[in-house]
């Protein structure tokens, strides 16, 4: 039945030269409705995924249990062994209510880093979010975009190698979108893999490397971004990339 | 009206004396209910946030349990704790019966269940809006315990004040286990007692007036406190 594991490395099935994340047959219900209906897809181990697709197609579901905390019905989730702990943004962020600098301290502590490391750890962050000014301020009086911005610095506060993104600039600016999306790039050049749901197909053309596309539960397509937005191959992709309903 | 005259001429009367009696009346409530609110918060709040998020066997059983010790009779209490501590009875070698320490133990048993069961309320509510991001953060059940109680506090404090009131309004409890004895388990409530049961109306009366605004005072310093921590840019 369900199953999470870190596999060995080198498996041939998945994409690219380094195995990364290898989703088989996963099916979750909920209230009698299926919302993963045997989904498959494998995933590499560097750059920018997109999970592209409508509302309730079942991205964030999915990411949930990338991210192991859904468990499916049926299926695994099977991840390279330095993805084993990932680190999660969600689209409303849920900072405590400290300071900014109090809020990365929070998440150094739970993992355990030594208390002589987080102040250099935090300055880091702070840096690579763009908060080093804001570092006193209450985390819950920031604006929209400094609190997602404060959210994916304390995701990055443990050094995960996979940063799973669940629409994080849905409720943003377009001028704090594209703050967003410059330190996901920036993590990404760092070596992190990132997976990000997302319903903005701009967004998706801007950062990703390949696009798995989902449709009622299933990922009926997964490509290099290039040749995802410039030849779909499935009909339900072709429709929701032309803005047509497809039911 | 003359006798609420009276009574409020009596109050302050007290106060401006700084009569030795009413002061160590005054200052042994005060002892009493802080020691046994402290202790009640020691235990209730991390009791609270255990019946919040924790997961195991008993945990609805024990949610009912202390919701319901919310009402415990203080009578029934006092009653149980005096055949505990009487000398026939199986804590009876303690010698605590007629003694602040077992007036203490009183109040915390029956203000302990009101902290828990506020405090597991207000902490099921914050995990509500906090789990998914502890979850994401790894943290443990006794770190997502630990960061709810402190996310909470303002809210906590709310629930020790609820604690304080029924502490600092208890009379049947004390009376039985305390004693009432003059100089050594003499509170504000059993002393309105006594004065009432004399006859002496206006001084009962004057004694609750003075209790009256103690509770306020602290009640007063417990919610600044509560504004102050509620302040975000704090901690």
């Amino acid at each position: 039945m369900a199953e999470r594991r870190v596999i060995p490395l080198a498996r041939p099935e998945t994409r690219g030269a380094e195995p990364g994340i290898a989703v088989q047959g996963v099916y979750l219900s909920r209230g009698g409705r299926a919302l993963l209906r045997g989904v498959d897809l494998a995933l590499g181990g560097g750059g920018i995924t997109a999970l592209l697709g409508s509302n309730g197609a079942g991205k964030s579901l999915l990411l949930r249990v990338i991210a192991g905390m859904i468990q499916p019905d049926a299926g695994e989730v099977e991840l390279a062994p330095r993805f084993a702990r990932p680190a999660l943004v969600f689209q409303k962020p849920v900072l405590l209510r400290r300071s900014v600098r109090a809020n990365l301290a929070h998440a150094l502590k739970l993992a355990r880093v030594p208390r002589a490391q987080r102040a250099g750890r935090i300055t880091e962050l702070l840096d690579l979010c763009d908060l080093a000014s804001l570092a006193a301020a209450p985390a819950r009086r920031l604006s929209g975009g400094e609190q997602q911005r404060l959210a994916v610095a304390r995701a990055l506060a443990t050094d995960p190698a996979l940063l799973l993104l669940d629409e994080p600039t849905a409720s943003l600016d377009p001028k704090a979108t594209a703050a967003i999306e410059a330190i996901a790039l920036r993590a990404a050049g760092r070596g992190v893999k990132l997976v990000l749901v997302t319903h903005d197909r701009a967004q998706a053309e801007r950062l990703a490397g390949d696009v798995a596309f989902l449709h009622q539960g299933r990922v009926v397509e997964h490509a290099p971004a290039h040749r995802f937005f410039s030849t779909p191959e499935s009909a339900e992709a072709r429709a929701y990339l032309d803005g047509r309903l497809f039911l | 009206m003359s006798a609420f005259r009276e009574a409020i001429s009596e109050a302050a009367g007290l106060i401006v004396r700084a009569d030795a009696d009413f002061l160590e009346i005054l200052a042994l409530s005060v002892q009493v209910t802080g020691l046994a609110v402290l202790i009640a918060c020691a235990i209730g709040f991390p009791l609270g946030a255990l019946l919040a998020v924790g997961r195991f066997r008993g945990r609805g059983a024990l949610s009912l349990l202390v919701s319901a010790a919310m009402g415990l009779p203080p009578v029934v209490v006092g009653l149980a704790l005096y055949m505990l501590f009487s000398r026939a009875g199986p804590l009876g070698v303690l010698g605590l019966l007629y003694t602040p320490t077992a007036m203490v133990i009183a109040q915390v048993v029956l203000v302990t269940p009101i902290v828990a069961a506020l405090t597991r309320q207000i902490v099921a509510d914050l995990d509500s809006e906090y789990s998914e991001t502890l979850r994401a953060l790894r943290a443990t059940r006794a770190q997502a315990m630990a960061t709810l109680l402190w996310e909470a506090r303002p809210a906590l404090v709310t629930a020790a004040l609820a604690g304080t009131g029924r502490a600092m309004a208890e009379v049947g409890a004390v009376m039985i286990v305390g004693g009432n004895i003059d100089h050594l388990t003499r509170v504000m409530t059993t002393a309105i007692a006594l004065e009432t049961s004399r006859g002496e109306l206006s001084l009962a009366l004057a004694l609750g007036l003075v209790l009256l605004v103690a509770s306020l005072a602290i009640n007063g310093a417990l919610m600044g406190l509560r504004q102050r921590i509620g302040e975000p840019a704090h901690g």
